[in-house]
């Protein structure tokens, strides 16, 4: 079956762009092909630096013919009832069928479309299409039109079965030539068939695929940098644009002078990757950053790259020069001294400067750090000084080097390691995959940074909502969680909430009304079940555990939930939450229609029946030992003591009656369910268990 | 398209070689603007000819001053009066990136021995009103042109859209006479670029920074905001009117430096030059050499 090529030549597309523009461009034909009864075969779209290229293949040459069938009025219906329907379907009243239906003879207009030509309906798709393509940013460029492209677009390749598909769009017809690589080739080149066109493309030094010029540049940079007896920092991101930068890539290798080499690593990567483009290698034994970087260039030059290596290595030095002016200078001055100059950067308008925002983090993380055995004073310290690097000009120029430059900086002003660390590890964790500090200083002043963030946007009333999270509030709360739970840190969260909640309370934010600390728990609770779901613990036992409201230490929440967990999944656990629901609903009805909450107050001298005397003296015996296994946070042992109750309520439930002729006797038994309902929920809140 | 030629060798041979690249273009080769901008995109020649439906070929050279830019001369690559070449298009021809190209292979930048590249770099001006997209053009990993097709202008949009073009002449000169400190550069054979400009590099980075009286500025910035509307108010003079724009700008620009602006303030003196910039934009479009008459008012509307 034949099939379709289409290309759209233009000037060049921004990397960010193109694969995005593929995707839309392949699902916005496959939409309209559908819509219009078609199936094909395969279909790929490509994009690169000056082109966005469409095949289809087993597109059939015609479209499927269409026969359709409509029911009109009835046969004796007014006339005005058929002029209607004739009008509709364009018909005559002689063209149409009378059918017999069980409610009378009714009028059927047989529709008969016959498919249309291929090219006809691709000539009818693909402006329409192309008209629609949702470019991040586009523009006009046609004078006197008002159509858009990314870029000017300069040619439509369009063919279908090796012939011309004939259409128009912002006035330029389609054709069937091209042209291949801006320096590399010279003139246009024809092409009829994908197979054909991608041959002389690449003869024409343009590599249609993303993925291969991808590959390519990474082969090309392990390659050189295996020749200097290096290895590729690997990059992801910045592989992915350099693969939209280039229709042929080549890749070459430069040197960094001496004189930068000490200028900490992560400036010179950050620099060479942002302003560059550039991939820095590293020496494979000691991991330590080279001498040498890669760059991909979109050329092979006649002297074999010279001139262009010099040149980008003249750009480098120029780079680097300013990156080491701002070392050099940042240096001059101690953290310390930068503090005050914090009261110049708002962190956010309701919530003051980032000079304020360190007075809190440091009483804070002193707190903190008390409560969790890390040095008080080292962490007042690096709480002060931990964004002082704000106002550093490698900050000012990278931001992304926040914290990694702060602690070069304290470093260099003989602060302690911890202090330094900390400087730069109280932003961790960045993201899922990035580790959770594990120093005692650095962990305090990482909770106060982000206990006091959190604290302070929800009493602004910026918490976050369905669609958006601009400050980043659930990755902070994550955070906290993650590094109290992977740390094992005991700590009561709704006090230190509170604690930073307190400053805003007493603020103009707080003065809004708002809440942050009371708000913080449920957050905090719903994040700490999405963490959680990921091991494998289930959200209902968490929230069973987190309703009783008494326990807000995550790590003994945790092992709580995980030793519950692993109970119920025993028979004895199974059936106890059998006869919890059982004696729960009993309650239930019988409360409502009392009126009364029955507490557990059991008479003991009204148990006449073996097994409600059984249940009472193992609810007694269960109780004490349940509150005493609480107590030493021996959570196993508690659930043991609930395992040793499933045979007495069970033998409960079996020999007695619970709603008794007897006033009274009734009104025990109802009290000994509470009593069991009220030893349970020591443990968690059983009705929120599911299943 | 022009042969490839010896590389320019000094400054001067630059800027000569790219003025009688593009006269021969037919642009019309036009003289620096005599009032303080910060860049060529000020330029009448280019702000306010963008607009309107006359075609317009322009090139000239424009002294481009950024006060917050100097360095006392001390900096290899930064001045705070610099030269900018702009060459503008209206409408852009469709082989406009060629005939750039064909500029970089006039003063000797040879595209098959060099990494010759368009990289996405959408150009905006807060300040004119003014937006488009385009590029920046990199040789061998080096920023050499600004490339940018005009979509609005003082809050106007651009039909025809015209092409753009701005060479930063002494990075430009770096690279091709192979120097690292702009200082170094030769002005022609007898002259360094420092013997002209290394003086001037100093003591107007100590105005800028130290001396620039800032209540006469502020005072100049307001002058010329009220010269200006009443320029644009009764019989409208858009192009005397536009000067004073230029002259508000350029005073804002000065206090900026001098550090009296804060964040806040900032943004509102922004848009006060703005304002003007686009009435300044509106009035020239009822001018005989403006007769805009909106095409797209429906179609492009939101």
């Amino acid at each position: 079956m034949p099939d379709l090529l289409l290309e759209l030549f233009s000037e060049e597309i921004p990397a960010r762009m193109q694969a995005g523009a593929a995707r839309d461009l392949e699902r916005l034909v496959v939409g309209a092909l559908t819509d219009r009864g078609y199936l094909f075969e395969g279909i790929k779209a490509f994009a690169g630096p000056r082109r966005l290229t469409l095949a289809i293949s087993g597109l059939p040459a015609k479209q499927n013919d269409v026969r359709e069938e409509l029911k009109g009025p009835k046969t004796d219906a007014p006339q005005a009832a058929l002029d209607g329907f004739l009008k509709k379907t364009g018909l005559t009243k002689d063209q149409l069928k009378v059918e017999k239906t069980p409610k009378g003879d009714v009028y059927i207009a047989v529709i008969e479309r016959a498919g249309r030509e291929t090219p006809h309906v691709l000539a009818e798709i693909i402006p329409e299409v192309m008209a629609k393509l949702p470019w991040p940013k586009s523009m006009r460029w046609k004078p006197g039109l008002a159509v858009r492209w990314v870029r000017p677009l300069h040619s439509i390749l369009a063919t279908f079965d090796g012939e011309l598909v004939p259409f128009s769009f912002a006035g330029i017809s389609t054709g069937l030539h091209t042209r291949g690589h801006r320096f590399l080739s010279e003139g246009t080149i024809e092409a009829k068939r994908f197979d054909d066109y991608a041959q002389k493309l690449k003869a024409g030094h343009v590599m249609l695929e993303a993925e291969e010029r991808s590959a390519i540049i990474f082969e090309g940079v392990k390659q050189a940098a295996f020749v200097h007896g290096l290895e590729m920092i690997p990059d992801e991101g910045l592989l992915a644009e350099v693969s939209g930068l280039a229709e042929w890539p080549v890749v070459y290798v430069g040197t960094i002078q001496d004189e930068f080499m000490d200028v900490p690593a992560e400036i010179l990567q950050t620099s060479m990757r942002t302003h560059q483009k550039y991939f820095s290698l590293r020496d494979p034994k000691t991991g330590k950053m080279a001498n040498r970087f890669a760059l991909v260039a979109n050329m092979i030059a006649k002297d074999g790259g010279k001139e262009i290596v010099a040149g980008n290595e003249r750009v480098l030095r120029a780079r680097l020069s300013d990156a080491k002016f701002f070392w050099d200078e940042d240096r001059k001055h101690s953290l310390e001294s930068r503090v005050d100059k914090l009261k110049g950067i708002i962190f956010h308008a309701k919530l003051g400067t980032q000079f304020e925002r360190v007075q809190r983090i440091e009483k804070l993380a002193g707190e903190i750090a008390a409560k969790i055995g890390a040095d008080v004073e080292k962490a007042k310290r690096a709480a002060k000084l931990a964004k002082a690097d704000l106002t550093t000009g490698v900050v000012g120029e990278f931001p992304e080097l926040q914290g990694v430059m702060g602690r070069y900086y304290a470093l260099h002003d003989n602060e302690d390691a911890s202090v330094a660390d900390a400087a730069r590890d109280h932003y961790k964790p960045v993201g899922p995959s990035d580790a959770v500090p594990t120093n005692t200083v650095a962990v305090a002043v990482a909770l106060a940074d982000k206990l006091d963030a959190l604290a302070g946007f929800f009493a602004a009333g910026e918490k976050p909502t369905g669609s958006g999270d601009p400050f980043a509030l659930r990755r902070a709360a994550l955070g906290v969680i993650r590094i109290l739970l992977e740390n094992k840190i005991s700590l009561s969260l709704s006090d230190f909430a509170n604690r930073a909640d307190r400053p805003f309370l007493e603020s103009h934010a707080g003065a809004l009304g708002a809440h942050g600390g009371k708000d913080l728990l449920p957050f905090f609770a719903d994040r700490l079940k999405v963490a959680l779901k990921e091991k494998g613990i289930r959200h209902d036992l968490i929230d069973a555990v987190f309703s009783l409201g008494n326990e807000d230490d995550l790590v003994r929440l945790v092992a709580r939930v995980e030793a519950l967990q692993a109970f119920l999944k025993t028979d004895d656990g199974t059936n106890l939450v059998a006869g919890y629901k059982r004696a729960a609903n009993i309650l239930k009805a019988e409360e409502k229609k009392d009126g009364k909450t029955f507490i557990g107050e059991v008479t003991e001298k009204l148990l006449s029946e073996a097994s409600e005397k059984a249940l009472f003296a193992a609810l007694a015996k269960a109780k004490a030992a349940i509150a005493a296994a609480l107590e030493k946070e021996d959570f196993a042992a508690a659930m043991q003591q609930m395992a040793a109750l499933r045979g007495p309520v069970d033998a409960f439930f079996e020999g007695v009656k619970v709603n008794a002729d007897d006033k009274q006797v009734r009104e025990n038994r109802l009290n000994l369910l509470a009593s069991l309902r009220a030893t349970l929920h020591q443990v968690a809140d059983f009705s929120r268990i599911e299943g | 398209m022009a042969e490839s030629v010896a590389k320019a060798r000094t400054f001067q041979d630059l800027i000569l070689t790219l003025q009688n690249y593009w006269a021969a273009q037919g642009c019309l080769i036009l003289q620096p603007y005599d009032d303080q901008m910060g860049a060529g995109t000020f330029h009448p020649a280019t702000t306010l000819r963008a607009l309107g439906p006359r075609p317009w070929n322009a090139a000239f050279v424009q002294p481009s001053r950024r006060p917050s830019d100097g360095r006392y001369g001390e900096n290899p690559n930064r001045l705070q009066h610099y030269y900018q070449y702009q060459v503008i298009l209206k409408p852009a021809p469709e082989n406009v990136q060629e005939l750039y190209l064909g500029s970089i292979r006039a003063i000797g930048l040879d595209p098959d021995l060099h990494d010759i590249r368009f990289v996405e770099d959408d150009w905006e001006s807060p300040t004119l009103g003014a937006a488009g997209l385009g590029w920046e053009v990199w040789c061998d990993g080096m920023e050499i042109t600004q490339f940018t097709y005009f979509q609005q202008v003082g809050g106007f949009d651009c039909d025809p859209v015209c092409a753009e073009i701005t060479y930063g002449l002494e990075r430009l000169a770096m690279y091709v006479q192979d120097v690292e400190f702009v200082y170094d550069l030769k002005f022609n054979d007898q002259f360094r670029y420092g013997e002209v400009f290394h003086q001037n590099e100093q003591e107007f980075s100590a105005y800028n920074f130290e001396r620039a009286d800032t209540e006469i500025l502020f005072q100049h910035f307001k002058d010329a905001e009220k010269q200006c509307r009443e320029l644009l108010t009764g019989k409208k003079l858009a192009l005397p009117a536009y000067d004073q724009c230029i002259k508000a700008s350029h005073a804002f620009n000065l206090l900026d430096a001098r550090g009296v602006i804060s964040v806040t303030e900032r943004a509102a003196y922004i848009g006060r030059v703005r304002a003007l910039a686009q009435a300044c934009c509106e009035a020239w479009l009822e001018t005989p050499m403006g007769e805009y008459k909106p095409r797209f008012a429906d179609k492009d509307a939101g």
